[in-house]
């Protein structure tokens, strides 16, 4: 019996334990949200491994498990270049150099921090874009999950019970999902969200290391699953090479600079939806360790998200034709959902020939089913190849492998992971909106309660919103594929303005704005300049006109991110020594060469940042060549 | 902020592996564990839940009692 499995009772009890303890850390912490440092910055009172995990988990939104499966169906191990080469060097970048001015400014926020650096107009520009991103975000995991929940009948049995049309599961799924949410950072603010992280972090380990220890099992271990695969998709550089020998379909320059330099640092160090984690910490110290206490686990999760995506194409692949070629592959019209962002687009393209059963003949639906329109007919790509859904592997792997009880874990896990997607951009919204916005722009100087009232009803404003994204997205995908191309390019060049303003003092805020809008300027034209191969001028690219092909989709969101972060970077100098230098006493506390170092003799080593942020590297690079 | 978020994990877990392993123990022979290649991963990884719920909770209560906090540490449960 390999056939898709049915909920039972049990699974639907697990879902509501969960979404009951969820709440009910809410209504406890009701009773402690006094203030409005309390309720949006959780009074900076969080141990390190708390913030820590809770950094780690606000950033694994269920897009991110189900795109980094998807991910590795389409590219292999390479995949694991968002991590090991992306996101670790920089969340040890984050604590070590960046966090003594995030947290020791007392800035409230990151757009905080610029305003305090530089001037209202960089803190403005950062605070709306910012603002705009999370609200699109959440209301994107919303749509997600209410499509997930419809397309794998989760809520039937109980609709048809209730004798509900099942033509609401979708509408319900959403309204439910929005009171959940709503419910737990109503009452308990930032504190709500980040303890709910962190309970999703290990529902998340519980849910997902027995689906993979299950799918290797099934398909034979690591050796098997060298044997089921083209070479390039069990080696994470060793084709990095030439674009045209590696499954992503870019060459190690642009995979170096573009992903571990300028995308992961950009993201990792300075978008407030995982900082904001860190910043909430007890200590400065706490504050330094939870980005590295975070990337202990972020280094393995590769075998918990990468893994299953592999597991699936291996049991999918016919073992009489193990590898389409490589050219072929990277001329996929890969485009890339930037998992690690956390703000994936839900459409994972990728054509690729239709998945064969032979192995599970008697499987009714596969590992990775065929893509179909909302009409229900196959989606085709131009050269006549059924797409595949990627998207669906981690769910479809749930529902073959695990067993009535387990399954409920599992789906639970998932679920949990869309919502606090959700809850974490939600909070994070509340605080850029009350503090960086309404206090800063509209209304100043009102009583503590009047912001914490205000954040209270940014909460609610910021779930409604929200749902109207959720069914924005449901109906104009196109519109929604181009916002989020509009905030790559915002958040493209973003570093380069925190790394001259913390570590150079001369940076001036007309050079931080200028800078910062020429980068954005930069990526724009960049992108309308190239295209992706196998694609056709429009949203992937060319709408000035085409100058250049890229080989894949990657290696064009790489070198815009590159032109756009030295765009930036440069005309940032240039601006800053054309204007007046701001005050050195001004600048204490924000800038690295007027800011006291940060001395942490104190404790037993593995508690200090440095020697903790050398391990990690170490361990990182070992994992690097285990997979080279 | 109020309490020990050990003690709400420990008990989340201490409930759910409890749940898994009893859910286990009754469809012992059930066809349901074809999907996990005949092995009862109810009882298997539900244990695991277990100990790893009762841990968590065991180490809440243990700094609970070396530093007693009696205002909010002690009304929770």
């Amino acid at each position: 019996m390999n056939t898709a499995n049915q909920l039972q009772w049990v699974d639907y009890i697990v879902m509501i334990i969960y979404f009951g303890f969820v709440l009910g850390i809410g209504f406890f912490l009701k009773r402690f949200m006094r203030t409005s440092s309390e309720f949006l910055s959780a009074a900076r009172s969080m141990p390190a491994w708390v913030a820590g995990l809770a950094f780690l988990s606000a950033n694994l939104g269920a897009q991110e498990v189900i795109g980094m499966a998807a991910s590795g169906a389409k590219y292999g191990i390479a995949t694991s270049h968002f991590y090991w080469l992306g996101a670790i060097p920089a969340m040890v970048f984050v604590g070590i150099f960046m966090m003594p001015f995030y947290y020791g400014s007392r800035a409230r926020s990151v757009p905080d921090y610029l305003s305090l650096r530089f001037d209202e107009k960089t803190r403005g520009l950062n605070a709306i874009t910012f603002a705009c991103m999370t609200i699109m975000s959440s209301g994107i995991s919303m749509y997600a999950m209410a499509l997930l929940i419809e397309t794998l009948h989760i809520f039937d049995t109980p609709f048809r019970l209730l004798h509900l049309p099942e033509s609401w599961v979708f509408h319900v799924s959403i309204v439910l999902s929005a009171v959940i949410v709503l419910g737990y950072i109503f009452l308990g603010g930032l504190t709500s969200a980040i303890y709910n992280e962190v309970l999703q972090f290990f529902l998340i380990v519980a849910g997902f290391a027995p689906l993979v220890f299950l799918g290797l099992r099934d398909v034979g271990g690591w050796s098997g699953l060298k044997t089921n695969l083209p070479p390039a998709f069990v080696h994470a550089w060793a084709g990095m090479g030439s674009p045209h020998n590696n499954p992503l379909g870019v060459e190690w320059f642009s995979l170096v600079m573009g992903l571990g330099f300028v995308l992961s640092f950009g993201y990792w160090c300075t978008d407030f939806l995982v900082v904001q984690r860190a910043m909430a910490a007890d200590s400065m110290s706490a504050a330094r360790r939870t980005p590295l206490i975070a990337a202990v686990p972020k280094m393995l999760f590769p075998f918990l998200v990468i893994l299953p995506g592999l597991i699936a194409l291996a049991i999918t692949r016919p073992i009489s034709n193990p590898s389409a070629t490589i050219g072929d592959l990277a001329s996929r019209s890969a485009q890339y959902g930037g998992g690690f962002m956390g703000r994936v687009p839900l459409t994972a393209g990728g054509a690729g020939s239709a998945p064969t059963t032979e192995k599970y003949a008697s499987t009714s639906v596969p590992l990775i089913p065929v893509q179909t329109s909302p009409t229900g007919e196959v989606v085709i790509d131009k050269n006549g190849n059924m797409q595949l859904d990627y998207n669906m592997i981690i769910p479809q792997m749930l529902l073959r492998y695990f067993p009535n009880g387990m399954l409920g874990i599992g789906l639970t896990a998932l679920l949990a992971s869309f919502m606090s997607g959700m809850a974490g951009n939600v909070t994070a919204f509340n605080t850029v909106w009350t503090y960086d916005i309404y206090q800063s722009y509209i209304r100043k100087g009102q009583s503590d309660q009047h912001y914490l009232r205000m954040g209270q009803f940014t909460t609610v404003f910021g779930v409604l919103l929200s749902i109207g994204t959720a069914y924005f997205a449901a109906s104009f995908n196109n519109i929604m594929d181009i916002l989020q191309l509009v905030f790559a390019f915002v958040n493209a060049p973003l570093f380069a303005t925190f790394l001259l303003g913390m570590f150079w003092k001369r940076a001036t805020g007309h050079g931080a704005f200028f800078g910062l809008l020429s980068g954005i300027m930069a990526a724009a034209i960049h992108q309308g300049l190239t295209l992706p191969a196998d694609s056709s001028p429009g949203i992937k690219g060319g709408w000035i006109t085409v100058v250049t092909v890229y080989p894949s989709e990657m290696a064009q969101n790489f070198w815009t991110a590159i032109w756009a972060w030295t765009t930036c970077f440069v005309v940032t100098i240039i601006i800053s020594l054309a204007t007046k230098p701001r005050l050195e006493r001004e600048l204490r506390g924000l800038v690295y060469a007027l800011t006291e170092k940060q001395h942490e003799r104190s404790g037993p080593w593995y508690t200090r940042p440095v020697p903790l942020g050398i391990i990690v590297l170490a361990l990182t690079l070992v994992l690097n060549l285990i997979f080279f | 902020m109020g309490f020990d978020i050990r003690l709400p994990i420990g008990f989340l877990f201490t409930v759910l592996g409890a749940l898994l392993v009893l859910f286990g123990l009754v469809t012992l022979d059930s066809p349901i564990y074809q999907h996990s290649l005949g092995m009862n991963i109810n009882v298997g990884w539900g244990i695991v839940l277990l100990i790893f719920g009762l841990l968590m909770v065991l180490f809440a209560k243990r700094s609970q009692a070396r530093q007693p906090r009696p205002e909010a540490t002690q009304q929770k449960v």
